[in-house]
């Protein structure tokens, strides 16, 4: 491995994109036309934080005023807690309130929950609001997960995170920037990497190289460290974007800087196995797409996963993307890195066996 | 530093050696068992129809391929398990020469300076290939005789040894093509091996110090142009303006080969003293004779005679000979 090959092989490969308009506007220019897309789209929602009615039938433990503490910490709900009529279920009284949501603790909650016996939180959602259903069940999510991470690790579980995104009110908007960051992170890697992977191949690009000493591994660095610039750059700018146009509150945390790494890495290594499995540059654009679109709206990207149904959110949890994207959320708005940190030895053991895969089918000279 | 390796006894160090070499694509024998070797400093001309096996064997001795049997070494090198030092002392320009689109002549050379860690003078190398004034054009804007120039610098970029040239000079206009010849004879000049495939034939008459001619995977002829016409090639004839009487005149009176065609009669001379019996036969024949010139079988003509020959059985493969 040497440096000064990969530099300059990262310095031809980003002068080329600057030079070709289309890997330029599939990189930049699109995630810029989606941040203000959906901007427009949700100006007027103004929407903060989302009411969220809490029946707690353990309302004696500690461990049941801690988790609707860190609830309401993480500042994307407003927890409410209600008694209810004798007689009258939850979802009766939302939808006397019109409340789409709604939580229930489960009585022995604390005790189960010290005793390290499984025990669960039920939330209640109105599926013809996607938005708020998403919002709660990823905050839902995010302090449950918190919770059984420090309970497995002995940690006192009224040590739980507060919210680290501080007291600023999330719109609509907000909530949709990671999943927008992340479908920029999935597309322009995946798509000019199958493309780049096949037409090198056909038109004997990579055997030319194959003649001078720079390795593979070498070249697949260089445009690892590209794509890792140009997603870092459209991650940047769209959330810049957002807060001067939109008046979005959420900011990359040094937490999703891993994820911005690792979701390049993820995505390169993924296009070039796209591209190096298929024989011409037809079929190879076939397996990308067939490989990509799944991923471009079933992780996350526009419609929160929690909001599918749960054959769906089976089938989102085995896409790549979703990590990444649950991991963007976990760190940008729920300030919940323990579970950020799963996310992210999952995105790292799938990026180490797609690059590990890549570097194996992928050859610059035939036998 | 050069080759250790001596072919059969000879004085002269190998640059390129190749024994018995076979290539098969599937059921596809490409290469059929092929001998020769190219000593350090000469231009070697590889020549043969299209589908002859040119590239195959051109790629395998880049270490571009893996070879399916025999034995081959480059600089002493095998070219497929030492590739990698290989590469860094051979230049190639790969039939079909391409590269990145969105770069320029000049950055290329600079992009191949640092990945070989040296310091080119690109605007010499460009001079050199008479490629200057379109040093800052993107690629993708070249002609294919402009591209093919690249090629060529690019493959001087590291200095090498050995330079692989396939069919350097397809396709292009006289002036591109004289311009790549002059940087063959230069890389000769400092000493180079240059390997040359090609199916002009005048090229490799031009360069070449040896030649070797290959159809259907196997070398039919090899050896300097001179020995292959001395060897191969028909005997001189004389020309004559003349009409079919001339010829069967000729043909009673001194019993000699004539054939009349085209208004031209073309008399076979076994024997250079022949010619005087032709022009002296003519001059007492009292028939209408014109301008008359000798001819003598090109390179070109032994080529297409060979691989015709070769088609239709009649000759066969110099290994088995
Ligand atoms: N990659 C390949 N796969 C299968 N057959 C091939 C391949 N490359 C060349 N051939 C076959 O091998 C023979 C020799 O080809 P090649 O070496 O390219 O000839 P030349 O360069 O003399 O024109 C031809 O019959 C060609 O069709
Ligand atoms: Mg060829």
């Amino acid at each position: 491995m040497n440096g000064r090959r990969v530099v300059a092989d990262f310095l031809v490969f980003a002068r080329g994109y600057f030079r070709s308009p289309i890997g330029l506007f599939f990189s930049l220019v699109f995630p810029i036309i989606l941040i203000i897309l959906f901007g427009v789209i949700f100006q007027n929602s103004g929407q903060s934080a989302v009411n969220l009615p809490v029946v707690n039938m353990d309302h004696n433990s500690a461990a049941s005023l801690s988790f609707l503490s860190a609830l309401n910490n993480t500042s994307v709900v407003k927890v409410q807690v209600v008694t209810l009529p004798a007689g009258m279920s939850l979802s009766t009284w939302l939808g006397n309130q019109g409340d789409p949501v709604g939580l229930i603790v489960p009585s022995g909650f604390g005790a189960d929950f010290q005793g390290h016996t499984n025990v669960s939180v039920t939330v209640i959602t109105d599926p013809s609001d996607a938005f708020s259903s998403g919002v709660v069940l990823g905050a839902v999510q995010g302090v449950t997960n918190q919770f059984n991470f420090e309970a497995l690790h002995g940690a006192p579980f009224v040590s739980v995170q507060t919210a680290t995104v501080g007291s600023a009110s999330f719109t609509e908007l907000d909530y949709l920037v990671p999943g927008l960051i992340g479908f920029s992170i999935l597309t322009s890697p995946m798509f000019s990497m199958v493309e780049i992977t096949s037409t090198y191949r056909k038109e004997g690009l990579f055997r030319q190289l194959t003649l001078t000493p720079l390795t593979r591994s070498e070249w697949l660095l260089a445009k690892i460290l590209w794509y890792v610039v140009i997603t870092g750059i459209a991650a940047c700018l769209m959330v810049f974007i957002g807060a001067e146009a939109f008046n979005i509150h959420i900011v990359l945390s040094v937490y999703s800087i891993p994820f911005l790494i690792i979701g390049p890495l993820m995505f390169v290594s993924l296009g070039m196995l796209a591209g190096s499995i298929s024989r011409t540059p037809e079929t190879a654009a076939i397996v990308g797409n067939v490989v990509t679109f799944p991923m471009m709206f079933l992780s996350g990207t526009f419609f929160p996963v929690s909001s599918f149904s749960p054959g769906l959110q089976d089938f989102a949890h085995v896409l790549p993307l979703y990590y990444i994207i649950d991991g963007l959320d976990q760190t940008m708005l729920f300030g919940n890195t323990g579970r950020a940190l799963i996310d992210l030895a999952v995105c790292i053991v799938i990026a180490l066996v797609f690059f590990i895969a890549a570097v194996i089918t992928f050859k610059w000279r035939e036998e | 530093m050069l080759a250790a390796s001596r072919v059969g006894g000879g004085s002269r160090l190998d640059a390129i050696t190749v024994r018995g070499l076979e290539k098969a694509y599937g059921p596809v024998k490409a290469v059929n068992g092929i001998d020769f070797s190219v000593p350090a400093g000469t231009v070697f001309a590889f020549l043969g129809p299209n589908g002859a096996g040119k590239t195959t064997t051109t790629e395998v001795l880049e270490g571009l391929r893996n070879r399916t049997g025999g034995d081959v070494r480059v600089l002493g090198l095998d070219p497929w398990t030492d590739g990698a030092a290989l590469h860094r002392r051979i230049g190639v320009i790969p039939q079909d020469f391409r590269f990145f689109e969105k770069i320029h002549p000049r950055e290329a050379i600079e992009y191949y300076g640092v990945l070989f860690n040296v310091k080119p003078d690109a605007m010499a190398l460009l001079e050199q290939v008479k490629l200057t004034d379109k040093a800052d054009a993107m690629y993708e804007t070249l002609s294919g005789g402009q591209k093919q120039k690249l090629g060529l610098a690019l493959s001087l970029v590291s200095n090498p040894e050995v330079c692989f040239l396939d069919e350097p000079t397809t396709g292009l206009d006289p002036q591109a093509r004289r311009a790549i010849w002059d940087v063959i004879r230069a890389l000769k000049a400092s000493g180079r091996t240059v390997f040359l495939t090609t199916h002009y034939l005048e090229e490799a008459a031009l360069l070449a110090d040896t030649v070797a001619i290959i159809d259907h995977g196997k070398i039919i002829v090899r050896g300097t142009p001179d020995e292959i016409i001395r060897q191969h090639g028909r005997p001189d004839r004389i020309s004559v303006e003349a009409g079919p009487e001339v010829a069967r005149y000729l043909q009673t009176k001194l019993g000699m080969t004539a054939v009349a065609a085209n208004h031209h009669v073309d008399v076979e001379l076994p024997e250079k003293t022949d010619a005087l019996r032709v022009l002296q036969a003519l001059e007492q024949s009292g028939l209408t004779w014109g301008r008359f010139s000798v001819i003598r079988d090109t390179l070109e003509d032994v080529f297409v005679r060979m691989v015709g020959k070769m088609d239709e059985g009649v000759v066969h493969p110099e290994a088995s000979a």
